[in-house]
């Protein structure tokens, strides 16, 4: 039993990845996509009961329970995102159904490879998996085959593959530190195996070994200064795929890294990851919010915001500690929920308006009400502004920086506030200015875009307690 | 291990190095894919070599795979596409070939320094065989960033990974899962490479990456 779920959270996307390549009718297999996310979201759900064996290839422990659980929400709420969004784009004729097919296939196989990643307990495995969900995440970006959206799958298929490459020269790194320690073979690789045994690895191979896996894994993550592919991949592909790079794909990079976190932790004799997890994240905070102010594409706007964002949950756990690690956790969490609804809406948006362009976006607040006042709550949520769960969450990674470095706080704390300003300046006009554009109502499927802010706005009220307590027990684990 | 072995090992590796050098003064496409089949050939001979050495079996595997498809089916499909695309003209270069030799040199010394200074616990085979990969890695690197021909770009890219399973295949044991991995990702990258080519030609009429930075940054 305990097996199958876990297999079963790999086995339904491949599967379905399979039958919507074969599949015709678009809507079927729309609907096709959505059913099989939400079977793995539930699936995904049953490893609060059931307690999976590890082995060798994979691995359940209350660390990726976490990643697992949001990663296939977000999966669903998207599929069902997605379903509205591509009718739309078959009926104005920018996709053609052939292209949809390869659309939903890619999907699947992205969700496959996300949730492999996720439970592998084999760094080479791991790797093989991140590398996967590059290449599929590039071909999707891809697919409107505009001269932007070529020049943005170009720039990440290099980017992401000079990343992928210094990740698995990292990971052979690894390998050869763990060798004289554990023996030849299957255990160097099998992470469990190295964790327990890091603290006899040579420290000086373990160094150089996570300063590539920190600028490889660093790459996906979207770290500046090695975040080039990320605006333009937000900005030039599907709006849903934006939402899944964005809400997902940034955290399973990172979630690699915190494994070899994990693991250098061990190692007393070995550099302390933190401060190196701090500089990039900092750094990513203060360019990202300054970014933010001359942008003109409303996708690539919140591209950057989600740079910001993955900053400050870098900080927080290469700052580390309980508290800090808590706080980066919610953060990640609250950043996908929120940062998938602002995607939902600015897709539809974009769709209604004809343009991503902020320009020739305004008065959505007249024009289409629901969309706008979700867009704007959206945003309130992802600049920190309370009540909202991202408030909590940054206020607590503040907070439990300032007692051991007030310096970094002062840093940080610009940061978000440049951003605060940034956002609200751009998205005022888009909100309540001059009514511009088509002003048709939008067929827009509101539900996960909505279902989304409400759980954003419940955290920042109310945790439950079982979540905390979770949440504790794997910031403890992170150490 | 006999000492002959050792040099022979080491003299491979060092070739691979050399290869990657190569790359760096070519100007003209062709004579660069033939540079790169070259670098695939040294490469297999050196896997094939370290099976022998290290008695893995599964390593002579990786070296055909080396062989037969990076070092024949990629060049020329490669040779072919260039053909087709009708860009068998010079390689751009960003900056002088003297500039990215001297660069080329100094990558190489940075490569030894770091990884023999980290590796004084490892057997001696594994961390020369590490530090020529890490070199070889950064050359390719180079070759991506001193180019700006698309195709260019692309042979760099497959001589990084070359490097990385030099790399692999010199840590000792080293499941197969890796080289297994190493050699399908080319050949997605290929198929991928492949398909963007066609669509960059049917979009800008050429492979230079130039005409894509008309279209860098914000929309206008």
């Amino acid at each position: 039993m305990s097996f199958d779920v876990l297999s079963a959270i790999l086995v339904i996307p491949a599967v379905s990845a399979a039958l919507l390549a074969v599949l015709p009718g678009y809507r079927q297999t729309a609907k096709l996509n959505v059913v099989a996310a939400l079977a793995t979201f539930l699936t995904s759900l049953s490893l609060f009961v059931v307690e999976p064996v590890s082995g060798q290839y994979l691995l359940v422990d209350d660390l990726n329970k976490v990643f697992i659980v949001l990663t296939t929400l977000v999966s669903f709420t998207t599929s069902v995102f997605s379903a509205s969004y591509i009718q739309h784009e078959i009926e104005i004729g920018r996709l053609t159904p052939a292209f949809l097919r390869f659309y939903h296939a890619m999907y699947q196989t992205l969700m496959f490879a996300m949730n492999l990643a996720l439970v592998a307990n084999n760094i080479g495995l791991m790797w093989v998996a991140v590398e996967v969900a590059t290449l599929t995440t590039v071909l999707m970006v891809g697919i409107y085959r505009t001269h932007e959206a070529l020049e943005a799958a170009w720039k990440y298929f290099i980017l992401g593959s000079v990343g992928i490459a210094l990740a698995l020269f990292g990971t052979i790194l690894v390998y050869m530190a763990a060798r004289p320690v554990v023996g030849e073979g299957l255990d160097g690789m099998v992470w469990t195996v190295l964790v327990k045994h890091a603290a006899q690895f040579d420290p000086a191979l373990l160094n150089v070994a996570f300063v590539f896996l920190l600028l490889g894994y660093g790459t996906k993550v979207g770290l500046a200064p090695l975040h080039a592919w990320l605006p333009d991949a937000h900005a030039e592909g599907p709006t849903p795929i934006s939402a899944v790079l964005s809400g997902l794909l940034l955290n399973v990079a990172l979630y690699a890294l915190l494994r070899f976190k994990m693991m250098l932790a061990v190692n007393l004799a070995a550099i302390a990851p933190g401060p190196l997890m701090v500089t990039m994240g900092l750094i990513s905070v203060i360019f990202a919010s300054l970014m933010l102010y001359r942008r003109r594409d409303i996708k690539r706007m919140f591209a950057y915001s989600s740079i910001e964002h993955m900053g400050i949950i870098v900080f927080a756990f290469g700052m580390g500690g309980p508290l800090a690690n808590f706080a980066g956790l919610l953060h990640m969490t609250m950043h996908s929920l929120t940062k998938s609804a602002i995607f939902f809406a600015v897709g539809h948006i974009a769709q209604v308006k004809g343009t991503q362009k902020i320009a020739d976006i305004g008065g959505l607040t007249v024009t289409n009400p629901v969309l706008g006042w979700g867009l704007m709550l959206g945003v309130v949520a992802i600049v920190g502004l309370p009540p909202l769960g991202i408030f909590m969450s940054e206020f607590l990674v503040v907070s439990s920086t300032f007692s051991h470095a007030p310096w970094l706080t002062v840093i940080l704390v610009l940061g978000i506030i440049i951003a605060l300003g940034g956002l609200l300046l751009r998205v005022g006009t888009v909100m309540f200015g001059e009514p511009k554009g088509p002003t048709a109502p939008a067929e827009a499927s509101y539900v996960p875009m909505f279902a989304h802010l409400a759980l954003v706005l419940m955290a920042g009220i109310y945790l439950p307690p079982g979540l905390v307590a979770g949440f504790q027990n794997v910031a403890k684990l992170l150490g | 291990m006999s000492s002959l072995q050792f040099d022979i090992a080491h003299l491979l590796a060092g070739s691979l190095v050399l290869a990657s050098f190569m790359m760096l003064y070519q100007v003209r496409l062709y004579a660069l894919l033939n540079v790169y089949a070259l670098h695939a050939g040294v490469l297999a001979l050196s896997v094939a070599w370290q099976a022998y050495v290290q008695q893995a079996p599964h390593l002579y595997l990786t070296a055909l795979i080396a062989l037969v498809f990076k070092a024949i089916i990629i060049p020329v499909a490669l040779h072919r596409i260039i053909k087709r695309l009708g860009i068998h003209r010079e390689i751009e270069n960003v900056i002088g070939i003297g500039l990215t030799m001297m660069a080329g040199i100094g990558l190489v010394a940075l490569s030894m320094v770091v990884m023999l200074r980290v590796t004084p616990g490892a057997d001696a085979l594994a961390r020369e065989d590490l530090a020529f990969a890490l070199s070889v890695v950064l050359l390719g690197l180079l070759v991506m960033v001193t180019r700006r021909n698309a195709v260019s770009q692309v042979v760099g890219f497959m001589s990084l990974e070359n490097g990385l399973v030099l790399a692999a295949t010199g840590a000792k044991g080293m499941p197969l899962v890796v080289e297994i991995s190493v050699a399908f990702s080319v050949l997605i990258a290929f198929i991928v490479i492949g398909i963007f080519l066609f669509r960059i030609r049917e979009r800008f009429d050429s492979v230079d990456v130039q005409a894509l930075d008309r279209f860098r940054g914000e929309r206008r």
